[in-house]
């Protein structure tokens, strides 16, 4: 007897679970061919409500982890990756990739996070200075995560920029909502999957599906994200998140990159979503006292 | 608001069926409430609420910010009412009454032992009548749960009836169930109809000590102890959630709750309140976000 194949439902990740979209809706990308890929949610304005209040309530307890231990959480979320490679190959290619370009393109994820995964306990060292100063003042500047981040994930490549953008913002001790490629929305809810069995804390992590044109404003305007990165080239869509942003003076960040160059790594990424913050300690006036210690 | 006569407590109390009640209540949360009528509800939940701070660690200070809190909820945006009172502990009450001078927000005091109820019942009337001499409004006393699971319900009734012959005019009583202790609908029904017998003003769920606090399940069992009084005898008993509504949202779905439970004449701050110390904001945040168009951040709400 034939057997009846089973299909995944594509669900979209918010604080740690996988709801579908609130509003009911879905969309129905499909491949080069016109074959239908899947029923894929079409994410709302309260999905990525949902998604801030998950992402914000997990932000403490993140960034105030150790580097150590966010470092090490990243490279767990590769482990899982590369334990379903043949499952993200799959998907590429029924998205339209040649297999050896699918094969690359996993590659190339599972490498980034180990790559990312190794700056977690460095770019704070590196990025931080002892600055001199006229007084009798310790003072130093040290990089802090901004908060709650969205992320417009790379439309063109269904991996390698929703995995370059998040990993970088993780990395660095934010918390982030990602909107994943539009045509090619696979494999964003396959890696959100890889999340839920990473140790990752529920929110840190939250990935929708849907359409950026309806969701773009949103990410603009909403108070609580305090940050947007922006993978593409649209100027018009950047106009007008920028234009939104200057509500609560978010930050936008925007990469116009072909993600799948193995040279578009860089602890850059991390510290586009850091805020440096400097602090004045009081301290003895070594110089003019002769030894004080 | 007249003196309701006390009545002996009633023989039996009806059974509660837990599957039909939760189901009614998943319904009330099934209502589509929007614009006009979603910014009427909320500004309506703003003004039910008893802002609440209960901790060891209230200072002087805190409970002023607190009442500021309470009079003016949001100063940046116009035409928002204040809260319907303040609750505190007794030793708080000088300090709220003077903060809330003239601004129409009533001092609410808990009392009896507060929170667990296990305190000699001199020491109850004796902190009640401190509270009350301090210039209470409203006290919110505790039953004493233990006595209630042993099976000694004249002793509950009597307590309560002690602190309500106490505040007299003074002050109108909330008796506090304590829900989350009692274990079955069927003892949240026959606490309540103890409570409503020995002259309770409002029957409030919880003392937010304990989880879980306010449900709707048990909130509905609690209203429907109200209608069936008031349909016995036609007097009104007010209601009070208090304790893990901290929603807009949540907080709409039982003002439709008590709405259909109740009717119309219950939906306002003289018998129906929310005990709540974050729902505030949440309820400030949708307005703002019906407003402006916005979804908003807690960075720039007040916390307390």
């Amino acid at each position: 007897m034939a057997r009846l194949e089973v299909l995944k439902t594509y669900k979209i990740f918010i604080g740690g679970k996988f709801p579908r979209t609130e509003s009911g809706r879905y969309y129905s990308p499909r491949d080069k061919k016109g074959n239908l890929l899947a029923n894929v949610c079409l994410c709302s304005r309260k999905d990525l409500r949902e998604s801030v209040v998950a992402a914000r309530s997990a932000f403490g307890g993140w960034s105030t982890r150790s580097a150590f231990n966010r470092s090490q959480i990243l490279y767990r979320i590769a482990e899982m990756m590369e334990g379903r490679r043949t499952q993200f190959i799959d998907e590429l290619i029924k998205q339209g990739a040649t297999a050896s370009a699918a094969k690359k393109e996993v590659d190339l994820a599972v490498d980034r996070l180990v790559y990312y995964s190794g700056w977690c306990d460095k770019f704070q060292q590196v990025f931080s200075s002892v600055n001199p100063v006229n007084s009798s003042h310790f003072n130093f500047s040290v990089p802090e995560p901004t908060g709650v981040v969205g992320l417009l994930a790379d439309e063109k490549t269904s991996l390698a920029g929703l995995v370059s953008g998040i990993a970088a913002l993780v990395a660095g001790g934010n918390t982030v909502i990602a909107l994943a490629s539009e045509s090619k929305p696979l494999c964003a809810v396959t890696f959100s999957e890889v999340i839920a069995t990473s140790d990752v804390p529920g929110g840190v992590i939250n990935i929708l599906t849907g359409s950026k044109k309806e969701l773009l404003e949103h990410f603009g305007s909403h108070m609580d994200i305090n940050a947007v990165v922006y993978q593409g080239n649209s100027n018009e869509e950047l106009s007008q998140l920028r234009s939104l942003a200057s509500n609560n003076v978010k930050r936008i960040s925007s990469y116009d990159k072909d993600w799948m160059d193995t040279a578009q790594q860089d602890p850059y990424f991390i510290m586009d979503a850091q805020e440096i913050k400097t602090t004045w300690h009081p301290i003895e006036n070594i110089g003019s006292e002769g030894s004080g210690y | 608001m007249t003196q309701r006569k006390i009545s002996g407590i009633p023989a039996t109390s009806p059974r509660i069926d837990q599957v039909g009640v939760e189901e009614r209540c998943a319904r009330f949360t099934s209502r589509s409430i929007k614009s006009t009528t979603k910014m009427q509800g909320l500004h309506m939940v703003l003004s039910m609420i008893d802002l609440t701070t209960l901790e060891g660690a209230d200072t002087e200070g805190k409970i002023r910010q607190m009442c500021y809190k309470a009079s003016h909820p949001h100063e940046s945006i116009k035409g928002l009412p204040a809260t319907a009172a303040v609750c505190v502990y007794p030793t708080m009450v000088g300090v709220a009454k003077k903060a809330l001078q003239g601004t129409g927000v009533n001092v609410a005091s808990v009392s009896t032992a507060f929170p667990s109820g296990q305190g000699p019942t001199e020491v109850k009337l004796a902190d009640t009548k401190l509270a009350l001499d301090f210039g209470a409004d409203e006290i919110d006393m505790v039953i004493s749960r233990g006595r209630f699971l042993q099976g000694e319900e004249q002793f509950v009734y009597d307590e309560i009836a002690m602190i309500k012959e106490l505040c007299g005019k003074k002050a109108r009583l909330k008796v506090i169930l304590e829900t989350g202790e009692l274990g079955t609908l069927d003892r949240v029904r026959r606490a309540s109809d103890i409570a409503i017998a020995a002259g309770a003003d409002f029957i409030k769920t919880s003392t937010g000590k304990i989880s879980p606090a306010a449900t709707m399940p048990v909130t509905l069992v609690m209203l429907e102890a109200i209608r069936d009084h008031y349909f016995s005898t036609g007097e009104m008993v007010g209601m009070k959630p208090a304790g893990g509504i901290s929603s807009a949202k949540s907080a709409l779905h039982y003002l439709v709750m008590v709405k259909e439970t109740l009717g119309e004449e219950w939906l306002n701050k003289d018998w129906f309140r929310f005990g709540a110390s974050r729902l505030a904001n949440d309820v400030i945040m949708q307005i703002a976000k019906q407003t402006t168009g916005n979804y908003q951040s807690g960075d720039y709400f007040s916390k307390d």
